[in-house]
């Protein structure tokens, strides 16, 4: 199990043996952590990877000697400095945390105090532990602020956390873990919440800062392309065990258990692309819309067609327009200019406006399924609700169903029908959303990131479902997506948004066939692909274009 | 009902000694009559009698057994602070998840009237307003819901504010669903729990408030027996070391604790905070 082979073991940082923690829950003690050894050497960048429930935060935290609320260590060492975390005081403790080992939040945003400038609280540390003073510091972090390749470093620092972009953030995150030099920083998904023309570049600064101080590092993330760009040294986790672990090149080429083989298999998935039909009226017609929110224009003449049992994607970065322009279809956002046409036929901008047949058939599907079933309702109300409204079946009707499309849904019928929200995981909530969604029995369907909630494995699960929907139903989806593999695995047509305009508009093939337009291009190329040398690669084709 | 039992079971000391304070105060509520061993408003001997075997507490200002009276308060007072309440989040709750639901012109338009009412003080508003209209029970619980209704209305709309920006609403809209359904389907089963903690507080000030008013003599009306009344009009013997008139006071007291103790015990629960 012990991979190393060129480390010495004077080297090793930190060593995590046999742990174990246990979470509450319902009255009970569950383990989350059932007994996982690991070993951190000096400068080595450790990936930790796993669907969520795996325990690899509760990992990453737990080599702070820190639990969260609920949670408590076992069993087990952890070993760092000669000191056991598992055991240390609070005291103790706080005198490692943020000088020795820092953490880097998956919110970046969330993780900053908001009424705060970004280089005092970068200096907060340092001071409060009284490893530098203030002058000193300060011109410490623009020097990190430059290290990350931060916009105007020696100001950016005094801009608030709103003031900056969310890589930034991230970035500037970073630097703050890196305040005082730690021997460990633990990153939990740094990059999971940005876009990838964003994260292509917080990785970048992240590898560039972390290997010019030598600094150690437990890299997690769900992400495997990723954690390939980064780490020396993989291990997989589920339900609270090693899996595997082996060194990056070596897993990567030639992954032993079954279960790390089907995360790699995930980005195989793919739909075989539909033609367009030449003739026929399109189902849904966006054409030349502008809308926007007050008087800041966010869409800016946006048309595209959505033909009858095709699936449109839509991708572009967060603010390119693509929720907006779902919302001018759904009729949530009047558009100033420009109409949506249905069958040839317009459609009110207003969605109160809309006969409610016209409502039926176009639904939507959300991107977090926990906030859009109500908690409070039964699966077997949610569904039925839409039924009885539109088709007012009665109830033993309703509730045959119901059955019906929660085995569709590939939920078991009676186990799920009288439950509520909360006794269900993400994946399962997003699969009841698309049964309501069905429910109506619309031609069209709106799919709002649908599947960037969820875990890789998941989500396929929910892209194979969709797809075996489509096949069924010959309903149409608008997939609206970040994700450049999602759009290559299931998309027909492709429109590529950015800052609120359709830069580029064409079939899968098209699209995915060079040459590509400037911007496809950009936004293709920085999907992470599952090769350790990609990011410098990529990079290093970047920079020559920019200097050539 | 097996359920509701486990939990009161489960629940701390504090929350089971409320529960217990609320069920004898209604138990005493609905069976004053046979409980109490004389009438409410009968004169039965020499006023600001002390405690003897006939009457446990002695007797009032004008003769009259202290013990019943004391049981007769908790029907009158109890009774109408109930119903007070009960009113006043029927018009404040319904108002306020309409203002969230529908925004716009209307949320507008009632939030102003409710800041316009707020602006004047609750007490001294009630006082006018009765001292016009005369205080008979009816236009005392019409007066005092409606002002509360104004406390009720905020927090209905702000928590219900936070619910209709949901996906889930959203999505009901979308279906086109009514005001009506959006209302009690979507948003109320998603705001009731700090409603409900929030009745419990309601009615602990409305429950005083009506004994202040009482107390100050715009009120429930004599002859009926109320305990702010009751500790007015023997507020004269206090000076002679006498604590019979406290007692009505203690009543009030230990009804506001145990009802305070219950909200928490709610509040904690609703909160999701576990053990």
């Amino acid at each position: 199990m012990n991979t190393k082979t060129n480390n010495d073991n004077k080297d090793v940082l930190l060593e995590i043996r046999d742990l174990r923690i246990a979470g509450h829950c319902d009255d009970e003690w569950h383990e989350i952590v059932k007994g996982i050894d690991l070993t951190l050497h000096r400068g080595e960048i450790l990936g930790l990877i796993g669907e969520s429930g795996a325990g690899k935060s509760t990992l990453g935290l737990a080599a702070m000697g820190y639990c969260k609320d609920g949670c408590k260590i076992t069993g087990g060492e952890i070993l760092f400095d000669d000191k056991d975390l598992a055991r240390c005081s609070e005291e103790e403790l706080r005198k490692l945390r943020g000088v020795r080992i820092a953490y880097v939040a998956q919110s970046a945003a969330a993780s900053f105090n908001p009424s705060h400038r970004l280089i005092d609280q970068h200096v907060e540390a340092a001071l409060q532990h009284g490893v530098s003073d203030k002058a000193k510091a300060r011109a410490e972090a623009i020097e990190l602020y430059r290290s990350l390749n931060m916009p105007d470093p020696e100001h950016i620092g005094e801009r608030y956390p709103h003031q900056v972009s969310g890589g930034q953030l991230q970035r500037a995150m970073t630097a703050m873990a890196m305040a005082c030099r730690p021997d460990i920083i633990v990153f939990d998904e740094p990059t999971t919440a940005l876009d990838v023309t964003t994260q292509i570049e917080v990785l970048a600064s992240i590898r560039a800062v972390v290997e010019k101080f030598g600094t150690a590092a437990l890299y997690i993330s769900h992400d495997l392309a990723v954690v390939a760009q980064m780490a020396d040294r993989i291990m997989v986790l589920r339900h609270g065990k090693l899996v595997e672990e082996a060194e990056t090149r070596k897993m990567l080429a030639a992954p032993e258990e079954a279960y790390t083989q089907s995360l790699w298999a995930v980005r195989l998935f793919s739909t075989n692309q539909k033609a367009q039909p030449e003739t026929e009226v399109p189902l849904v017609e966006v054409r030349n819309v502008s809308a926007g929110y007050g008087a800041k224009q966010i869409l800016e003449d946006v048309s595209f067609n959505v033909y009858k049992g095709q699936t449109v994607a839509v991708i572009g970065e967060s603010g390119s327009g693509k929720s907006t322009t779902a919302r001018v279809i759904s009729g949530l956002l009047t558009p100033s200019t420009g109409s949506v046409l249905y069958n040839g036929e317009e459609l009110p901008g207003d969605y109160r406006k809309r006969p409610r047949e016209m409502l039926r058939k176009v639904q939507m599907i959300y991107q977090i399924p926990d906030t859009a079933i109500n908690p409070r309702q039964t699966i077997g109300d949610i569904i039925g609700r839409p039924m009885k409204f539109y088709h007012g079946h009665k109830d033993a009707v309703v509730r045959r169903k119901v059955k019906e499309l929660l085995a569709l849904v590939e939920l078991e019928p009676d186990r799920y029908i009288d439950r509520r929200p909360s006794e269900l995981s993400g994946g399962q909530k997003q699969r009841i959303c698309i049964a309501r969604a069905l429910a109506a029995e619309p031609d069209f369907i709106i799919c709002d990131e649908v599947t960037s909630a969820l875990d890789q494995l998941v989500a396929e699960g929910i892209l194979k479902l969709l797809t075996r929907i489509q096949e069924k139903f010959g309903v149409s989806y608008l997939f609206i997506t970040h994700d450049v593999a999602t759009v290559r695995a299931i998309a027909d047509q492709i429109v590529v948004m950015q800052q609120g305009r359709v830069v580029d508009n064409g079939s899968r093939e098209a699209i995915f066939t060079p040459p590509h337009q400037e911007y496809t291009d950009l936004l293709l190329s920085s999907e992470p692909e599952m090769d350790p040398d990609w990011l410098d690669g990529i990079l290093g084709r970047r920079a020559m274009a920019s200097a050539g | 009902m097996k359920t509701i039992a486990k939990h009161v079971w489960q629940a701390p000391l504090s929350a089971q000694f409320g529960l217990a304070v609320i069920v004898l105060y209604i138990f005493v509520a609905v069976f004053a009559p046979t409980l109490a061993p004389y009438g409410e408003t009968e004169v039965v001997g020499e006023g600001f009698a002390p405690w003897n075997g006939e009457h446990w507490l002695g007797t009032d200002n004008l003769g009259r057994d202290m013990y019943s009276r004391l049981l007769y308060g908790a029907r009158n007072t109890v009774g109408i602070a109930f119903v007070t309440t009960a009113l006043a989040f029927l018009i404040g709750g319904l108002a306020g998840l309409v203002a969230a639901v529908k925004g716009g012109w209307v949320d507008q338009g009632l939030s102003r009237i409710v800041d316009v009412l707020m602006a004047i003080p609750q007490l001294i508003f009630a006082l006018l307003i009765l001292s016009v209209v005369g205080t008979t029970v009816t236009s005392l619980i019409l007066v005092i819901a409606l002002l509360d209704a104004t406390r009720v209305f905020r927090l209905a709309r702000s928590v219900a504010m936070g619910v209709v920006t949901l996906d889930f609403v959203e999505a009901a809209r979308l279906r086109g669903e009514g005001m009506w359904w959006l209302i009690t389907r979507e948003v109320l089963p998603n705001t009731i729990a700090p409603l409900i903690a929030e009745f419990g507080l309601r009615f602990c000030f409305v429950f005083l408030f009506i004994s202040a008013l009482s107390f100050l003599g715009l009120g429930i009306k004599p002859p009926t027996a109320d305990w702010g009344s009751m500790v007015r009009d023997n507020a004269i013997l206090i000076t002679f070391g006498d604590i019979s008139p406290l007692l009505p006071a203690a009543a009030v007291a230990i009804l506001t604790v145990g009802v305070n103790f219950v909200v928490d015990w709610m509040l904690h629960k609703s909160s999701g905070l576990k053990g």
